[in-house]
């Protein structure tokens, strides 16, 4: 209850502030427009975001200052507003260096970024060198149970925690790197998701196109084939589809990730041909079509070189969008233990496998970021995917407002 | 009225058209099973004699047409068939397969309760709570507060409904004890304590589909500024408030309606993954664990009655914007 009334007298405090605020500030700058027609409810809103900035700034010097019980309360608050800040300067310089480096264009393209755009591209390129990389970056291998290593050794690198330095976030259960598997995550969580999508954009797009373009009884039964399978919820389409994949693969763990791949391409294909069918639509009719058929082009001329580079920019924001889905479907599937199959490090399991380290964050908030790192992991990605795609959506459109 | 309730008589008829369609798919998906029930049932070292008993006993020795219809007809009737995991081998092979323990029926309908019960209150927190910041940030758009919703909302958008899940049982079960991280509901616990098991669950749900609805909000009422009769209302010197309230929002209502049922369809599939997370004993855990042992009567009926809620909604959707555009009420 004293938790409620707190919160009561948090709000009566910024409403009286917020009065006094607009108050003081009329009458020392004798009446400017900004103060004298400010509604009670803008003052109070900016005297509430001053006491969460007061609090939040408070807290971080908590969490800075206080010894060892007290301070595990402020671990992870104090890690996130430590990335956060990192991420920010990161992005900043990120902006910077493309302002003054390159082509004439791409310095212009990098005037008009907002930060939040800078930061998902340099997380893009982040991720995608990781996994190109891995191999190399990682110190050991994703399926290896090292010899010699205890398991679940406690990440931190402090021995004095229960930590080793040979292995900075610790091991998993069976004494595998966490930190070579979250590496190696980047490239078969990442790698799956977008062969995945891939191939569902092959497919939709195709069928999508050529829909299309012949009409008729063809265009029919694939619209309303897709109608069919949109109006079944996709993870759970997916789910009922794994199953059975189960079933088929067997003891094949390499095989059954195959399925999955083909499974969630299929589910997913479908808003790529609801998609790629309306915009192919709208330039079937156009005069140049017209005239490439009566040129006598074929239909994979029709569909490939004249459709296809005319729809480009609305089916790349689709890309974007899509991959996000893909990922984060791939992800809950993973994480439910029906998706990629060990021995393969995969972000979901790791969560899955380390969550109930979670428990301990009071005790040894070390311990507990593990888990985290990884689902941090796949969020961060989906999160900076859809920074560029609402930035590349925004300056297409030329929405100001 | 009598377009809209011809409108409305066809979209149903519709409706029950795709459930119908969809049933098929689950079932024809289901029988592409290799071998079939009563392998899957024995194991790999039955005896065919065993084999053939249980094939005979479920009915599979008929054409996939005919037990189709018989599924369809049980399942209409609120008979789910048996489940794999509850049957014992005896149950099978005796001539009577006594007590119900086994009928997915019996399974799901608890469930099925507790389900809706966590759909409810999520959907009565998040409702009212995202309409009211959808219209702050049409309100103060361009501002800093619309800016920190839109990055706030846009990141909890792109989140796996697990990491949302596990930060908030960081925050508020682990560091700071307020709420409980297992949601152990049990028949016949008090409400109070039930609704205090349900709430971090729920606020994972919340989290997901707030963002959601909040942007589309803000988005229809954002679009409906830009017509003349706000311009008007403005001119008339109304406040900014007094615009959104009574002008914009009653024409945005519609999209608005339309989105709040797009996303309690959106929560079906969240469900899934939460309640795993919280141990939540709902239809989703259940069905999560039955596609890991391939209790395949029991993935059957469960697909069943999503994809069912999920039509409902998304043909809910459908009607209300039917009703409330006057242009889709009088067809021209």
């Amino acid at each position: 209850m004293s938790f409620w009334l707190e919160i009561m007298g948090v709000l009566l405090g910024c409403l009286a502030a917020g009065w006094l605020f607009q108050f003081a500030g009329e009458k020392i700058t004798h009446g400017k427009p900004f103060f004298r027609d400010m509604p009670l409810s803008i003052a109070f809103g900016y005297a509430l975001g001053a006491v969460v900035l007061v609090w939040i700034v408070w807290s971080y010097y908590l969490a800075r200052t206080l010894e060892a019980p007290e301070v595990n309360k402020y671990f992870f608050f104090r890690r996130a507003i430590d990335a956060f800040i990192l991420f920010a300067i990161a992005a900043w310089l990120f902006r910077l260096l493309g302002r003054s480096v390159g082509t004439q264009g791409t310095k212009k393209l990098f005037r008009q970024m907002p930060l939040t755009a800078s930061f998902g591209l340099l997380t893009i390129l982040i991720y995608a060198l990781l996994a190109i990389f891995a191999g190399v970056l990682a110190p050991y291998g994703q399926e290896q149970i090292i010899q010699g290593a205890a398991a679940n050794i406690a990440p931190g690198g402090d021995p004095a925690m229960g930590g080793n330095p040979a292995y900075p976030l610790g091991t998993d259960q069976i004494g595998r790197d966490i930190l070579s598997r979250l590496i190696y995550g980047a490239q078969n969580t990442v790698g799956i998701a977008f062969a995945t999508t891939c191939l569902a954009f092959v497919l939709g797009g195709t069928l999508g196109f050529l829909a299309a373009t012949l009409g008729g009884w063809l265009d029919q039964v694939l619209s309303r084939g897709v109608d069919v399978l949109m109006a079944i919820p996709s993870l759970i389409f997916a789910l009922l589809l794994m199953t059975i994949a189960s079933a088929w693969a067997g003891s094949e763990k390499g095989l059954l990730t195959f399925y999955m791949v083909v499974i969630i391409a299929v589910i997913d294909s479908t808003r790529v041909f609801r998609l790629a069918r309306a915009v192919g639509a709208n330039i079937v009719v156009m005069d140049y079509i017209e005239a490439a058929k009566l040129r006598g082009e074929g239909l994979f001329y029709l569909i490939f070189k004249e459709i296809l580079p005319n729809a480009i920019s609305p089916l790349l924001a689709e890309f974007g969008l899509r991959f996000c889905f893909v990922f984060l479907t791939i992800a809950s599937l993973s994480f439910l233990g029906v998706g990629i199959q060990p021995p393969l490090a995969d972000w979901g399991t790791m969560v899955r496998d380390l969550a109930q380290f979670i428990n301990f964050a009071a005790f040894a908030p070390q311990v507990a970021s593990a888990p985290l790192l990884a689902a941090g992991a796949i969020a961060l990605l989906t999160v900076a995917v859809n920074f560029v795609v609402d930035w590349m959506l925004h300056r297409s459109s030329g929405l100001k407002e | 009225m009598s377009t809209v309730l011809k409108i409305i008589l066809q979209r149903l008829a519709l409706g029950v058209l795709t459930l119908f369609v969809v049933s098929i798919l689950i079932f024809a998906a289901v029988n592409m099973l290799p071998g079939d029930f009563a392998q899957a049932i024995l194991g790999q070292g039955a005896t065919p004699d065993a084999v053939e008993a249980i094939r005979r006993d479920l009915g599979l020795d008929q054409p996939p047409v005919a037990r189709y219809f018989q599924w369809l007809a049980g399942a209409l009737q609120g008979d789910l068939g048996n489940s794999f995991a509850q049957a014992n081998f005896a149950s099978f092979v005796g001539a009577d397969s006594g007590g119900n323990t086994a009928s997915v029926a019996t399974q799901i309908a608890p469930r099925f309760w507790n389900t809706m019960f966590l759909a409810g209150v999520t959907a009565l927190i998040a409702v009212p709570f995202s309409v009211v910041l959808g219209i702050l940030a049409a309100l103060y758009r361009n501002s800093v507060f619309d800016k920190f919703t839109n990055i706030f909302t846009l990141s909890s958008i792109s989140s796996p409904e697990f990491f949302l899940a596990y930060i908030l049982i960081l925050f508020l079960a682990v560091l700071n004890p307020w709420l409980p991280s297992l949601s152990n509901i049990y028949q016949g616990m008090g409400f109070g304590e039930r609704l205090e098991k349900t709430l971090l669950p729920a606020l994972t749900l919340t989290l997901v589909v707030t963002a959601h609805m909040m942007r589309m909000t803000r988005a229809a009422i954002i679009n409906l500024l830009a017509s003349p009769y706000i311009e008007m209302a403005r001119l008339k010197g109304l406040s900014p408030m007094r615009v959104i309230v009574r002008h914009a929002l009653p024409n945005a209502l519609a999209p608005i309606i339309n989105v709040i049922a797009l996303n309690l369809a959106y929560l079906i599939t969240g469900v899934v993954v939460v309640e795993v997370v919280f141990v939540y004993p709902g239809i989703g855990q259940l069905f999560v664990d039955s596609v890991k042992i391939r209790d395949i009567p029991v993935v059957q009926a469960c697909c069943l009655i999503f994809a069912g809620a999920y039509i409902l909604l998304n043909l809910t959707a459908d009607i209300m914007s039917i009703i409330s555009n006057p242009r889709l009420r009088h067809p021209k």
